[in-house]
């Protein structure tokens, strides 16, 4: 399958601050790809400069087979776009502003089914100013989406909803691939980038730290825990044998007819490995 | 559906929406000519005053619409992201900038209409001599200050001082002018600053279409320095213009 977006060693500074220094990843189209990092590591500069917001230093991309560099049009018709923070005009109503969003486009989507997916049916009618932040953020979706773009850029589309519609939301972006749509979502949430990317690529301080399925993430980088409490006292048992290591361990205790207080395995999860991941060196 | 067509249709929309903008570029020129023309009865420079006010507040219209009012808009929406987002979508750059300015001069087309209806109905004043220059003022108005408006939205950076700026710009420009009922004796130095002012050119080419029945061309030298206006605006904003937020 090719590839919807490719960057290879993408390097952008703010004056004297690197933001971006030498960023390469692909997304396959079709794929979800969930970009990870702490506030400031350059998520958003890394998708502003794929949307063709912002200029680059140096480096190779193509999006669908494009320089966004170039701001081309063909490639503003096959996107959409939800930005870290922007506005619709406050005045119009929800339906308005789907309904001049699809007017920018060739073959805009159906704007009451697109109302629907992003769950603004019953405020379909009601003024932008009116919406709450969540209902805002869930607008900002539905435009991006109005195009029915094959390429969608998520800034952190989830920020700010209560968790009923980050579930729907994530329903949403599940089904956008299932119709083989290719996402690139950042996002401060790990059980969301979990539970949707396909693969993940984690960014510290405008450097790639870790790139893989959520499954490789995690189990490559760090051993099962076994834990108990002997006399009160907290005991962690790393390894990469816990089968082996819990037997040892059971055995003895039976053998001294003694209880493993508050036992526990557990393997890390993606929260434990990305927290590992970003910590700045020296920290630990 | 044009794009084009599309978007003017919803700069229309917000327009009337928008009981501010309404109300302050709309209402706001009419409701002082009918003060001042209620308050200057006579003969202003020997001419009836309700024609000369209402030339004088077609010219302040022309400035309040096209450039306080586009420069507030433009500056505006760039600062909360709306601009940043439309960037992000197939609609032109172009097509984008043309529709607000094709949404500017309908507005002030139909409040030009309701200057003239009052004035003629309210306090007798003339309908335009040249009535083909007169509307070729409409256009020429809209297109100089909106230049001016799209120049200075490009240098405001802040969507609360924007609205101060252009009133500190367009309100002492329109009095020094003579819009709001011919222009007295000034100090030299007054004087000479009305003597650059986009307005007082503009007022001038008005007063020929609409009192004397001259064409829209029959001062060369005033249309040359309107237009210069325009042109410089323009150029500031093909050097400065930009889609994305400045404050943040
Ligand atoms: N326009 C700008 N001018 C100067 N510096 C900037 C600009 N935009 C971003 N930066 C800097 O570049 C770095 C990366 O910023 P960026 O917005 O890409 O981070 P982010 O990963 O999206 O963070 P967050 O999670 O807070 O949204 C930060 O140090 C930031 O201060
Ligand atoms: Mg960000």
């Amino acid at each position: 399958m090719s590839n919807a977006i490719v960057v290879r060693d993408l390097r952008k500074s703010y004056g004297g601050v690197h933001a971006l220094s030498g960023v390469s990843f692909e997304v396959a189209t079709g794929e979800v790809f969930g970009l990870l990092g702490p506030n400031g590591a350059g998520k958003t500069t890394t998708v502003e400069i794929l949307e063709g917001y912002r200029r680059r230093d140096s480096g190779d991309i193509s999006v669908l087979g494009h320089d966004p560099g170039d701001s081309p049009r063909a490639l503003r018709e096959q996107t959409g776009v939800v930005l870290q923070q922007s506005e619709n005009t406050p005045l119009l109503t929800v339906r308005e502003v789907h309904r001049q969003f699809a007017g920018y486009f060739a073959q805009p989507r159906d704007i009451d089914e697109v109302i629907e997916l992003v769950g603004l049916t019953h405020k379909r009618d009601a003024r932008v100013r009116t919406l709450s932040g969540g209902q805002k953020r869930r607008l900002d979706l539905g435009t991006a989406l109005v195009g029915d773009p094959e390429l969608v850029f998520l800034d952190e589309p989830t920020t700010g909803f209560d968790p009923a519609a980050r579930r729907s939301a994530w329903d949403m972006i599940r089904s956008l691939r299932s119709l083989g749509k290719t996402i690139f979502l950042t996002t401060h949430y790990l059980d969301e980038a979990q539970q949707l990317a396909d693969r993940v690529a984690v960014l510290r301080a405008g450097e790639i730290v870790a790139l893989g399925t959520p499954a490789e993430l995690i189990g490559v980088t760090r051993r099962t825990e076994i834990r108990h409490r002997l006399d009160g006292e907290l005991v962690v048992l790393e390894t990469d044998e816990p089968t082996r290591v819990l037997h040892e361990l059971t055995t003895r205790a039976l053998a001294e007819g003694r209880e493993l207080e508050q036992l526990e395995v557990r393997r890390p999860s993606l929260e434990d490995v990305y927290l590992e991941l970003v910590e700045e060196p020296g920290e630990r | 559906m044009s794009v084009l067509v599309h978007q003017v249709m919803f700069e229309q929309r917000i327009f009337w929406r928008s009981r501010e903008a309404a109300v302050f570029i709309f209402i706001f020129p009419i409701l002082l000519y009918v003060l001042l023309a209620s308050v200057y009865s006579d003969e202003i420079d020997g001419v009836p005053s309700a024609d000369l006010l209402l030339a004088g507040l077609f010219g302040y219209g022309a400035a309040n619409t096209a450039f306080a009012g586009l420069a507030i808009t433009l500056v505006g929406r760039r600062e909360v992201g709306i601009l940043k987002r439309l960037r992000g979508t197939p609609l032109p750059p172009a097509t984008y900038l043309a529709a607000v300015l094709l949404s500017t001069l309908v507005v002030f087309a139909l409040e030009t209409v309701a200057l003239l209806l009052l004035g003629a109905l309210a306090f007798g004043a003339s309908m335009p001599e040249n009535v083909l220059g007169f509307a070729g003022a409409v256009v020429l108005g809209v297109a100089c200050f909106a230049g001016m408006g799209v120049g200075a939205a490009s240098l405001i950076r802040s969507a609360e001082g924007v609205s101060a700026v252009v009133n500190v710009v367009v309100l002492p420009m329109a009095f020094l002018s003579g819009s709001f009922g011919g222009r007295g004796e000034y100090p030299a130095v007054l004087q000479a600053i009305a003597d650059v002012l986009p307005l007082t050119y503009f007022l001038e080419i008005v007063d020929g279409v609409y009192l004397e029945g001259s064409s829209l061309f029959a001062e060369p030298r005033a249309l040359a320095i309107v237009a210069a206006w325009g042109v410089a605006g323009l150029a500031i904003a093909l050097r400065w213009f930009g889609w994305l937020p400045r404050e943040r």
